[in-house]
């Protein structure tokens, strides 16, 4: 099963519900294809809800890196939500987790947009 | 060959597609292994990792090309093999990426993490034929001694996907 995506908006937040495969190749080119868009529609807050990815590599974490870099560059945030235990063991392994700003809760996760970064 | 080793060969076209295929066999083979579903998904992790690595950067993506795996279930481990027609490389050379300078670098995870799942690794250039990555992951005294009374059948299967 390859990455499917879908796309909803929460006040000033952009959702995006991501299930599947975000692994080199298909599911990559779509994640970089759609930060790309969300960035161009002058969307910069962006939280990624990852419930219902069954599956990410290193190029897929890559992917994750990439936005996460290209969205801060323009000003914006991108977030992460409902991590699978899966995804969370890697981030933790690759030192990820601590960059990461990660919620399990959306209407958290939407609240911390308001708020100023921490220092 | 020791009687209670089991193996199993594949030889899959050098194609992102075939990723899949060798996954489910991973699965299949650690499953037989003994190992539990969560060192189950570390071991298919790090065979994803090693195959896009022979497709993409051994094979550079060319489907004339293509990629061997043999598993085999020892006893006391189940030792993977995968062996591209690439030109190999040096895993010495890749940057650490928990170093802080590399944190936030796109690529160069796909080694540690195999590094991270696997408790040996080692990399073999085959003379310009291609590279053969080996990995090996140890079953834990517990479930050694729940199937130290099976005799395992040899068993061989050489297919072309």
């Amino acid at each position: 099963m390859s990455m499917k995506a879908t796309i909803r908006q929460v006040d000033s937040v952009t959702v995006v519900d991501i299930s599947g495969r975000i692994t080199l190749g298909e599911g990559c080119t779509q994640l970089r294809e759609l930060i790309r868009d969300q960035l161009g529609k002058g969307n910069k807050n962006l939280l990624l809800n990852l419930a219902d990815v069954t599956y990410i590599d290193s190029s897929g974490i890559g992917e994750l890196v990439s936005a996460y870099t290209g969205v801060s560059k323009q000003g914006g945030a991108l977030k992460l939500l409902n991590l699978t235990k899966k995804v969370h063991d890697l981030l933790q392994i690759t030192k990820l987790y601590t960059v990461f700003d990660v919620h399990d809760d959306e209407a958290s996760a939407i609240a911390s947009f308001s708020k100023p970064a921490s220092a | 060959m020791n009687p209670e080793t089991s193996v199993v060969e594949v030889t899959l076209e050098s194609d992102l597609k075939n990723v899949e295929v060798a996954e489910e066999i991973t699965r299949r083979v650690a499953g037989t292994a003994g190992f539990d579903e969560d060192e189950q998904q570390r071991i298919e992790m790090a065979v994803h990792e090693s195959m896009i690595n022979a497709i993409w950067h051994g094979n550079k993506n060319d489907s004339s090309k293509s990629v061997w795996l043999q598993f085999k279930i020892l006893r006391d481990r189940l030792e993977i093999r995968i062996r591209d027609q690439g030109k190999g490389f040096d895993p010495h050379n890749v940057p650490d990426p928990l170093d802080n300078e590399n944190l936030l670098n796109v690529s160069g995870r796909g080694i540690f993490l195999i590094r991270s799942f696997m408790d040996e690794f080692k990399v073999e250039n085959l003379n310009g034929t291609g590279t053969e990555v080996t990995m090996v992951k140890r079953l834990s005294p517990e479930i050694q001694t729940k199937q130290g009374g099976t005799d395992r059948e040899h068993e061989s299967h050489n297919t072309t996907s």
